[in-house]
């Protein structure tokens, strides 16, 4: 019983590093900015996720008692990897990108971050007043 | 009913506090769990002004469909992905912008959608519109970018439809 806990232990870190390397490739080997950000957002979901049910796995078999922080760890995760690769992605929008560059928005008239009201129109890039 | 609405303000995020905070205590006991009741209580009760409308749940249970398939699609556009990364010639990439229409109307249905699309690889949701009708996804690989706008409307955001509106 033991020696196949080890064994899933073994397969879920080797699956969380093989992820986790593969994510950090990415972010040497793709060569624009938007496709990089999509190397951190990989490496939270498996990677994480891998070490984490190891974690799990090892505190039932060595420990006795079953852990629920990792599952947490993950909630907290799905929280904020998505915040964080928004923000990037707005940052980006904003300094590089011009309405023409983007697909249209739809019926609406801009995409939010290229929407700057006129009295702040004086402190923004001139990429943003397209 | 206004008394109740008033002291629980926002009833699942009650009964999600007291769970997480079980989950933080690591074991189960009378203390921690009525401790957790009294956080799950004072958090929505003080940070009530910032969220003032009550999200509509029309069901709640469907919300563990939607979380199992999400993950199984987590792992499928993992491994999709590495291989793009791993094989794939930077010169054969085809990135693209797409703009989804969305017929989601709630805020917090809206960021669910936004948050799928971002943990699920191979796409990223950057932007709304100005009128908070469309969403502007970034994706790593589409030689077809209508396919992958009919797939998200049709796999995520037709569930979110049954569960929130």
């Amino acid at each position: 019983m033991e020696q196949v806990l080890d064994l899933l232990i073994t397969f879920f870190l080797v699956i969380g590093g093989v992820f986790g390397l593969v994510g950090s490739f990415g972010l040497i080997k793709l060569n624009d900015p938007m496709s990089r950000l999509h190397a951190p957002t990989k490496a939270t979901t498996l990677g994480v996720g891998g070490v984490l049910i190891a974690s799990m796995l090892h505190a039932y078999a060595y420990e006795g008692h079953l852990s629920w922080h990792e599952l947490l760890i993950t909630l907290f995760l799905f929280l904020t990897a998505p915040i964080t690769a928004n923000f990037i992605a707005k940052a980006h929008i904003h300094r590089h990108e011009t309405p023409g560059t983007l697909p249209l928005a739809g019926g609406d008239r801009k995409w939010a971050t290229h929407d700057i009201p006129p009295e702040d129109q004086e402190a923004a890039s001139p990429a943003d007043r397209g | 009913m206004r008394l109740l609405s008033r002291i629980f303000p926002h009833p699942y995020l009650t009964g999600l506090l007291t769970l997480v905070w079980l989950l933080l205590v690591n074991s189960f006991s009378l203390n921690s769990l009525l401790f957790g009741f009294l956080l799950g209580i004072v958090i929505p009760f003080l940070t009530r002004p910032y969220w003032p409308d009550r999200p509509e749940l029309r069901h709640p249970l469907k919300i563990a469909g939607y979380i199992l398939i999400a993950i199984w699609d987590i792992i499928v556009a993992n491994v999709t992905v590495a291989r793009i990364v791993l094989f794939k010639r930077n010169a054969d990439r085809h990135p693209a912008w797409i703009c989804i229409p969305m017929e989601l109307r709630s805020p917090e249905a809206i960021t669910v959608l936004a948050g799928t699309i971002t943990l699920t690889p191979g796409t990223v949701s950057a932007d709304l519109s100005a009128e908070g009708h469309f969403l502007l996804v970034h994706c790593l690989d589409a030689p077809d970018p209508e396919a992958v706008r009919d797939e998200i409307k049709d796999r995520y955001e037709r569930r979110l439809m049954e569960i929130f509106e």
